[in-house]
């Protein structure tokens, strides 16, 4: 295995990492500084794989990857959090060694699912699959399992970020239109999501979802 | 190529024009003039591809056939039919629900983008830009559903938001893996998710990759589709919005969600050779069947009565794609998509008449003949008494479901069944006896329902060969 | 078994047993930098082994004869542990003896007979401190165990040195899954030297306290023979640490010079492992023992995270 490859895993796994660790964590901050330290690592696997490749669309999409997932979302993250004044997220739906256990099994669950996937992939990254579809399926355990709502969109954002990572570490990116509007799309929700926040609260007096749960629903 | 500019260009000039002026009094009718120029413009488009063929457009990235085509026209024309219908429910609702500028302004503009989503989606070659348009059309439709601002309709949007986002970052996932596979053998680049390229060289495709993929496909696309388990936004989301959001949530979004789901079928079965997709279409479209018509039972409120109904209909067709039967799927799709939207026209106007959406309190609708009949007519149709064109494609439905997998059948008769009891006793118990409504500010929009319903019947006692030659065409590209 | 295989065995096991408490001071010294303390100087373990021998032992009327034995037996595990840890060279003549496993084996040994003899005077502290010992110890055993596979399946082997061999002296390789075991074993090593997220060593309060629960009741030599073998222990863990994660230095079989470089480079690692150690107990506060499991869960989740990283990467 080449040293870029490796390094690649090496990304992969602190990607992992970072997902487990926004699973357990309680602070609302601590999970904004995590979401931007996951982008962060994005754009060093994008620059690395761009790099080893010569992929020169991969610059801008990193680049694009540092703009609004380093920089911007984090930025409105955090004002959201301070003008509605919530930092803490203390009541998680499961506890969190059982949120751990099920991550642990869903984690086994897509590496089975990726090793033949992997094992036929002709690029440097080949075995990332994997850990990116396991990333992917531990933000959507972090949704099911938070009750307030901006746990709820990190825990969104950071599987569009598990998602990108799939794309450029499988297939050295999609075609730059692809990027784009998927950028738009994200960036747009997150603003209407902002927007919800505010109303939400003004009439729930609360950002704590299980006062949405009385509406009769099937 | 001028055609599709103009039927997508149309739409999106109308979101930013009506984004400026929607709250002018005049808006409605400019909203219904824009939706009438797409219309035109998808008319001009369908001749087109009748007379010459399929045809790729704008550098590839645009991909129209018979398939799509005839979707194109029926959004285009919901939508002008729904439209329609808005101008005089939106000024009711102005009036009754004391919508202001803002909300009024908002709602124009993106009921135009909403359009426009949709036919971006329908018609784009790209399956990296049929997902953004989609999740384009999520964000769009969260906005409309959460017009009112009140609790209910807040909670109804949150939850379509976190789920279709949810579902639809799964379906993000399977067209990786489709890139990702095609990648090897279209090579990297653009032309890798280009469903053109994709579609010729779909028997070189890795097997279990586009297996994996279809599934994380079927799970992110029919969640928008609304199939059971992953139905539980869409009662609520047609619940909450205005009356029109739901009549082309139900008429278009679901249908369009579809034929995102069968674009991606066709691609895997050619790599698959095998009943795979087939089966996984046939075991959700069944369950869904299954399990809204008994829920329908359960329900209080006229708008998630017939968002229930929308589940049954969409597992109807996802299974009818799987048996096989496109051409009795791809006529269910049109005649549910007129019939449902008419039945929310009507029901649009009930409610307002009424004040509430609990059946129980709403009756004598039958003192405003366009309402009454209308949603009396549009209930019989979308239950499938012929000589309605509901009872046609569900019969053609049926026959190859006994043909194919005769287990089904009875299973399929009995949720029918069901459904049958559950919304013919309670319509009929709204639309007779002792009226508890008042008359609306603004006359009620019977056009639009008049035109859907007798389209429906058309459809049920005659299909011009025209149109039969063009619904076998598009079965036979489903394959 | 050649000469030097058993020159270095002395060698090392003579190093390990005499430098443990200085390192245990280097701990305490760091800590008092970081909190702004003078501190008591790194030689301060020495001077309190020295005090405790002088005196003369108290013992309980009603302890039994195990109660005087398990202070030997323990100190006896932990240097029996210290000789199989490879920290100074890899060519060590009891490595074959006992593997990775048995070395958990010897360490869970040690924690049967002092919760034994925590429980053997039947005071309520001891029966306490036994039971929370236990409970940190059944947690964080697995999590020890997972962190060693990691590292067994890089090497083929359940032997340390085999392991140590193979990390330190092929073509330099990323392996991801050393650094969910990394994360895993450091958690491992607060949990089981009673460091602070878990315990505190400087603390007698007794709704927290674990390891000075069940030590209570021993004086003199016997306590000092305890305190002397949770410092080997200590030790031990952070040469497990280096010679896992960082095992650059540590001399190959029959390299003579190779020991001359070894020792320095240990002793370089031993006091930045030291600081690093003090450094994480300065900036993370002490959790309630009820968290503790929480903790040894994560624990043992990165250790299995660490193995199924390595199948799925295969490095």
């Amino acid at each position: 295995m080449s040293i870029s490859s490796q390094f690649i895993n090496l990304l992969a796994s602190i990607l992992l990492l970072l997902a487990f660790a926004m699973l357990s964590q309680r602070r609302i901050k601590s999970l904004i500084r995590l979401f931007m330290v996951q982008g962060m690592t994005l754009v060093v696997s994008t620059i690395v794989i761009a790099v080893t490749t010569n992929q020169s669309h991969l610059y801008s999409s990193a680049l694009l990857t540092f703009a609004l997932k380093v920089v911007i979302l984090p930025l409105i993250l955090y004002r959201l959090i301070k003008r509605l004044n919530v930092e803490w997220d203390v009541e998680t739906l499961l506890n969190i060694p059982s949120t751990m256990l099920v991550g642990i099994a869903i984690v086994i669950v897509s590496f089975n699912l990726a090793l033949p996937i992997s094992h036929l992939a002709g690029t440097i990254t080949r075995s990332t699959i994997g850990i990116a579809m396991a990333c992917v399926l531990l933000s959507l355990l972090m949704m099911i399992t938070r009750s307030k709502a901006i746990s709820q969109v990190i825990g969104f954002l950071s599987m569009e970020n598990s998602l990108f990572f799939a794309a450029t570490s499988t297939t050295y990116g999609m075609p730059m239109v692809v990027e784009l509007g998927v950028a738009l799309d994200v960036l747009v929700g997150v603003l209407i999501l902002g927007v919800f926040f505010f109303q939400i609260r003004e009439k729930f007096e609360s950002l704590d979802l299980k006062h949405l749960e009385k509406a009769e629903g099937e | 190529m001028m055609e599709i500019l103009a039927v997508l260009g149309l739409p999106l000039m109308g979101g930013v024009l009506l984004a400026l002026w929607g709250h002018r009094s005049r808006a409605p009718e400019l909203n219904v003039l824009v939706s009438l120029g797409t219309f035109a413009a998808s008319i001009l488009l369908a001749v087109k591809i009748l007379l010459t063929g399929p045809m790729i457009a704008l550098d590839e990235q645009f991909f129209v056939d018979s398939f799509n085509v005839f979707l194109v026209v029926l959004t285009a024309f919901v939508s002008f039919t729904t439209a329609m219908f808005s101008r005089p429910y939106m000024r009711n609702e102005r009036i009754l629900s004391s919508l202001s500028n803002y909300q009024i302004r908002l709602y124009h503009s993106m009921y135009q983008v909403f359009c426009f989503t949709m036919l971006l989606a329908l018609t784009t070659n790209n399956l990296g830009i049929l997902w953004v348009a989609m999740e384009g059309a999520t964000l769009a439709t969260v906005l409309l559903v959460s017009l009112y601002r009140t609790r209910e309709s807040l909670e109804a949007a949150w939850k379509y938001f976190i789920l279709c986002g949810v579902g639809i970052a799964q379906a993000l996932f399977g067209t990786i893996l489709i890139y990702f596979a095609a990648e090897k053998v279209l090579g990297a680049g653009g032309t890798a998710l280009l469903w053109t390229h994709l579609n010729a060289a779909k028997g070189f495709l890795e097997p279990t990759v586009l297996s994996i993929a279809f599934v994380f496909l079927l799970i992110g696309y029919g969640t928008k589709v609304g199939l059971v388990p992953l139905h539980s936004w869409l009662p609520d989301a047609h619940a909450e919005g205005p009356t029109p959001v739901s009549a082309v949530l139900s008429g278009l979004l679901l249908n369009v969600a579809l034929y995102a789901v069968v674009r991606c079928k066709i691609l895997v079965e050619g790599a698959l050779h095998n009943r795979f997709a087939d089966d996984l279409m046939m075991g959700f479209g069944l369950l869904s069947v299954l399990t809204a018509a008994f829920l329908l039972w359960r329900q209080k409120d006229i708008k998630r009565l017939f968002g229930y109904s929308s589940i049954e209909h969409m597992g109807l067709i996802t299974f009818s794609f799987g048996i096989g039967a496109n051409f009795a799927g791809l006529l269910h799709m049109t005649v549910h998509s007129l019939t449902k939207s008419a039945i929310f026209f009507a029901v649009g106007h009930a409610v307002q008449r009424s004040g509430t959406k609990t059946m129980d309190s709403i009756r004598g609708l039958i003192q405003s003949p366009a309402i009454g009949w209308g949603l009396m007519l549009g209930a019989l149709a979308i239950l499938g008494m012929p000589p309605f064109g509901v009872f046609t494609s569900e019969f053609l439905i049926l026959t190859h479901a006994m043909q194919s997998h005769p287990w089904t059948t009875p299973v399929l008769l009995l949720a029918l069944g069901v459904a049958f009891a559950a919304i013919f006793g309670k319509v009929q118990s709204m639309v007779w006896g002792e009226s508890t409504g008042e008359n609306l500010p603004h006359p009620p929009a019977s056009l639009p329902i008049l035109l859907h319903l007798s389209l429906v019947l058309l459809l049920g006692l005659y299909i011009p060969p025209h149109l039969a030659k063009w619904y076998h065409e598009a079965a036979r590209l489903i394959g | 078994m050649n000469a030097f295989g058993i020159f270095t065995q002395l060698l090392q096991l003579l190093l390990t047993v005499l430098l443990a408490p200085l390192l245990l001071g280097w701990v305490n010294q760091c800590r008092a930098w970081l909190q702004n303390r003078k501190g008591a100087g790194i030689e301060q373990p020495y001077r309190k082994l020295r005090k405790l021998f002088y005196k003369d032992a108290v013992i309980a009327n009603n302890a039994s004869p195990l109660f005087r034995m398990v202070p030997y037996i323990l100190f006896g595990s932990m240097c029996l542990a210290a000789a199989i840890v490879p920290s100074l060279a890899t060519d060590l003549s009891f490595s074959a003896a006992a593997d990775a496993i048995a070395l958990v084996g010897i360490f869970a040994l040690a924690r049967i007979f002092i919760s034994l003899a925590a429980m053997d005077i039947g005071t309520a502290f001891g029966g306490m401190g036994a039971r929370r010992e236990m409970l940190v110890g059944f947690l964080a055993e697995p999590a020890l165990l997972m962190v060693l596979f990691t590292a067994s399946l890089i090497s083929h082997s359940t032997s340390l040195t085999e392991t140590v061999e193979t990390l330190a002296h092929r073509h330099f390789e990323i392996y991801p899954s050393m650094a969910f075991a990394a994360i895993a074993f450091l958690m491992v090593l607060l949990a089981e030297n009673a460091r602070i997220p878990v315990d505190n060593p400087a603390s007698h309060l007794e709704l927290t306290m674990i390891h000075e629960a069940m030590i209570l009741e021993y004086s003199a030599r016997h306590l000092a023979l305890i305190e002397w073998a949770s410092s080997i222990k200590l030790f031990a863990y952070v040469s497990i640490g280096i010679a896992l994660f960082v095992p650059w230095g540590i001399a190959q079989a029959s390299d003579w010079l190779g020991i001359a470089f070894a020792l320095p480079i240990l002793i370089a690692k031993l006091l930045a492992g030291g600081f690093g150690l003090a450094l994480i107990e300065t900036v993370m506060a002490k959790q309630r023992i009820f968290r503790a499991p929480e903790f040894m869960g994560t624990a043992f989740l990165f250790g299995v995270l660490g193995m199924l990283v390595h199948f799925l990467l295969g490095a």
